[in-house]
């Protein structure tokens, strides 16, 4: 418990204070990105690695919160604030309604499933061309602003990003390390079991599955009043194949796994200019080898490889427990 | 306490039970017993939810509970243990009985997120009960131990504990003597005896003839999913039917 | 008169296509039926076909009869590398494992082919022309015939192959209980690595003889896979004549709205008819429910 709380403040100490070294560079842009990618495959992570439900649908719902509020921030003038709230809402609503049919299928139907709500999500951002501007994307869209301040520069965008990511990591932290974790992880270790054990399992995974598409929809409009500039691509399949790959690379059921997931996802293709597109390929052998040969994830592998490298000093079990 | 009234289940074309009716008292314990593929497990099955009859009613209580799904019937008090063992195989030890407390609390993904003072002397409450239970079964020590590692034993123990967790009214356990040596089997003939004497009513699938003497009230006996016959222990020892269909064969 | 014509037109191609996503739908279904597994990666091996032809054309400059052969054979080649490396190695792999490992041999299948072919869209020469046939006031293009045909053969053959030879036989077995099958003496491991042959060669098959009508590139497996699978639900995930009805009715079904309601919707009718049959019917459109074992 006592330890849990130092880490994740020095985990939020190191985020904070980041950037100065770094005074607004490109490497800030990045890591605004990182922040983003963090929230969205952690959202994943809570359905996929603590449930056991998968959904290669994610990116919808991300892709939702940006669209919803760069329509309504731009066509109806929204207050971007009201907005952010009022879409994710709205986008928690949608995929709470279609959680339970959606989760009553296991295993391939339900990653089937998923993909279909994402492919016709983003089918439909295509086509409503009056709305969203279809394939060449939706523009002009403002900053946040807090009275007098506005998110215009990479510094103050970073900030704006990690303060809503650290405030969601601290949440699912909680939420991890509590009754409805417990209930959570139960369900994926044995449905049939937590069910008689008396745990609400289909009500518990449309829950989890609803809080993931609340954080992915907020990241959304985060998104795209920092990128003033949204279009259909950047929420498809492949975005959806890339959250979950950050997942299984960061380890599947661990809250800093996933953002280590991010890092490195995001990180990646920015070294690799000059792979460009070629990234799905390292994406692809990095899916089927971590599965196969590590998959507990760098959560699980780090630590491990340090036991191994770190002779083993003798320590008395349960003398500071 | 519980009563069965007609059931029956088909899967496809094989009928695993049919016209299965009997009470289990309150505060007894009934052993169900019959040859492997008689229906037994099934009838747990059916008993508890997790499928769905193709006729007849199960009562808790005099309710009828038919339309409930599992965790319905668990938090009504009808809980069961499983003949292979189903734990929560990557939680640990105390996280499994604590997740029998599921019902026994109440925070939900609010309160649990932003760890609400209320929530947070629930769950000290949680976990001090799950140690009790743990000492109850007599595995305290295992606490920290991850379910999945556990030998079958004490599997078993750790899953009537996190039964126990509910609090259940009638607790149905599918042969959990199958694989303990003798001296495991009667620490728990008087782990259920105990259980009966803190008034929750107990029925039991088993095989081992000698425990299902031992202990039980009242016998129910199936064969390829029909009952055969319902009485005292003492009854079914000489009933024919009984002797020549399964008694007879050992 | 005029829109008669018109919906018969539609029919007609939606046949085509549809026949198509009968062919993959089988294939999703013959590893399903002996593995269990849902493989993301079958739509590859149907880009694979068609692009692996055009190469083995353009680049080898073999005849065309040679480069369906070579392009098939080599797509059953990696559909049997792809389950040694990839699917052997796990033993008891839940289906979370598989999905994931599938998905990654999908994109990594894509992103090679982007990087040895690039990117291009490229079309594949009609195998008899393009002179159009008109029957009953519509025009049915040679391709059609063709694709019809070729449908027809190999699903005869997965027939006759499932029913009337050892290896088929001893593959159903597997489906039916692969615990059952190992103790007859069944080589379990030798019947999964059949599938994942038989399917890739069928999925390939099907991605050459769409390929002169619809164009391919690195990225249509996507779609084809999906549409596929979409099909296999509808039939049961079987390997017989329910899907073959699935991917008809979706052909149909999708050209029609294309055609009549929007064209830019025409991918979402088909998740839409997928997700409806997984709400409502997951046993497919003409099975019964089965009790899972608990
Ligand atoms: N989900 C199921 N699908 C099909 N048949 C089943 C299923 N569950 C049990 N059976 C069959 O029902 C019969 C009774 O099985 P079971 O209840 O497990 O017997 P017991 O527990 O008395 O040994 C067996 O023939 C078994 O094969
Ligand atoms: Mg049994």
């Amino acid at each position: 418990m006592k330890t849990d709380r130092i880490k994740f403040l020095v985990f939020a100490l190191v985020v904070l204070l980041i950037p100065l070294p770094l005074s607004g560079g490109y490497l800030t842009n990045v890591l605004i990105f990182v922040g983003i990618n963090s929230v969205l495959a952690l959202g994943l992570n809570l359905l996929l690695g603590y449930a056991g439900q998968i959904s290669l649908g994610q990116a919808a719902f991300f892709g939702l919160g940006a669209y919803g509020s760069g329509v309504l921030t731009t066509a109806y003038a929204m207050n971007p604030w009201l907005a952010m709230i009022a879409v994710a809402l709205c986008v928690a609503a949608f995929a709470f309604a279609i959680g339970f049919p959606v989760l009553r299928l296991k295993g391939h139907y339900l990653a089937m499933a998923t993909l279909g709500v994402g492919v016709i999500v983003n089918i439909a951002l295509n086509e409503t061309v009056e709305l969203t501007g279809g394939p060449s994307g939706l523009s002009g869209i403002p900053n946040l602003q807090v009275g007098s301040l506005t998110f215009d520069s990479d510094l103050k965008n970073y900030y704006l990003v990690w303060v809503f990511a650290l405030g969601m990591i601290l949440l699912s932290l909680n939420l991890v390390n509590s009754r409805f974790g417990r209930g959570l992880r139960a369900i994926h270790d044995s449905e049939v079991a937590a069910r008689v054990m008396g745990v609400n399992a289909r009500l518990m995974k449309v829950q989890v599955f609803t809080l993931s598409a609340f954080m992915s929809a907020i990241m959304g409009s985060l998104y795209c009043h920092v990128m003033t500039f949204i279009s259909p691509s950047s929420f498809g399949f492949s975005m959806s194949v890339e959250l979950l790959t950050m997942v299984v690379i960061g380890g599947l059921g661990s809250v800093y796994g996933s953002i280590l997931g991010a890092l490195l996802l995001t990180l990646l293709p920015e070294m690799l200019r000059t792979f460009q597109d070629y990234d799905i390929i390292v994406y692809g052998l990095l899916l089927i080898t971590m599965t196969i040969y590590l998959p507990g994830g760098l959560a699980e592998g780090i630590p491990a490889l340090f036991r191994r490298l770190v002779p083993v000093r003798k320590v008395t079990e349960g003398s500071d427990a | 306490m519980l009563s069965l009234n007609g059931i029956g289940k088909r899967f496809g074309g094989l009928t695993a039970l049919e016209g299965i009716s009997f009470n289990v008292g309150k505060g007894s314990i009934t052993g169900i017993i019959g040859p492997n593929g008689a229906g037994k497990t099934t009838l747990f099955n059916v008993a508890t939810g997790i499928y769905p009859p193709s006729c007849g009613a199960v009562l808790l209580e005099g309710k009828d509970i038919s339309k409930l799904p599992p965790e319905g019937r668990a938090r009504l008090g009808l809980v069961r243990t499983f003949q292979n063992i189903e734990l929560f195989g990557k939680m640990t030890v105390l996280e499994n009985v604590m997740v029998g407390l599921h019902t026994r609390s109440s925070s939900g993904l609010f309160a649990c997120s932003f760890r609400m003072p209320w929530q947070m002397s629930e769950e000290r409450r949680i976990r001090e009960r799950a140690m009790e239970l743990l000492d109850f079964v007599g595995i305290p020590e295992l606490a920290a131990v991850q379910a999945g590692t556990l030998s079958f034993g004490k599997g078993r123990l750790l899953e009537i504990a996190r039964a126990m967790a509910l609090e259940p009214k009638i607790l149905l356990m599918d042969e959990p003597a199958a694989g303990l040596n003798s001296s495991e089997t009667a620490d728990l003939a008087d782990l259920i005896k105990r259980i009966r004497d803190l008034g929750v009513t107990v029925a039991l699938v088993e095989h081992d003839m000698d425990l299902v003497m031992d202990i039980c009230d009242q016998l129910v006996v199936l064969n390829l999913g029909t009952m055969l016959a319902e009485g005292t222990p003492r009854q079914i020892q000489d009933n024919p039917a009984v002797i020549t269909a399964y008694l007879g064969e050992e | 008169m005029e829109l008669l014509n018109q919906v018969t037109q539609f029919v007609i191609s939606g046949l085509a296509t549809g026949a198509i996503y009968a062919l993959i739908g089988l294939s999703f279904a013959i590893i399903f039926n002996s593995t269990g597994i849902i493989n993301f990666a079958q739509g590859e091996f149907v880009m694979l076909g068609g692009v692996l032809t055009i190469f083995s054309l353009n680049v080898l400059h073999l005849p065309l009869v040679a480069a369906i052969v070579v392009a098939v054979a080599v797509t059953t080649i990696i559909g049997l590398v792809f389950e040694r490396l990839a699917i052997r190695p796990l033993k008891n792999a839940t289906p979370l494992a598989l999905i994931i490992i599938t998905i990654g041999a999908s994109i990594l299948i894509r992103g090679l082919v982007m990087l040895l072919w690039g990117k291009d869209t490229q079309a594949l020469p009609a195998f008899s022309g393009t002179d159009p046939i008109s029957i009953a006031g519509a025009t049915l293009l040679p391709q059609h015939l063709w694709i019809f045909g070729v449908t027809i053969l190999v699903i005869v053959g997965c027939r006759l192959f499932f029913n009337h030879t050892i290896s088929g036989k001893a593959m159903r077995a597997c489906s039916f209980n692969r615990r059952a099958a190992n103790l007859v003496g069944i080589s379990v491991g030798r019947m999964v690595l059949f599938s994942f042959v038989i399917s890739a060669a069928v999925g390939s098959l099907a991605g050459v003889i769409i390929a002169p009508l619809t164009m391919t590139a690195y990225d249509v497996g996507v779609m084809l896979g999906l549409k596929g699978f979409c099909a296999a639900i509808m039939g049961g995930m079987g390997s017989g004549l329910g899907t073959v009805l699935g991917g008809l009715i979706l052909g149909t079904l999708e050209s029609l709205g294309a055609g009549l309601i929007s064209s830019g919707y025409k991918d979402a009718i088909a998740f839409f008819i997928l997700l409806l049959i997984l709400f409502i019917r997951p046993q497919g459109l003409f099975k019964k429910g089965e009790t899972e074992r608990v």
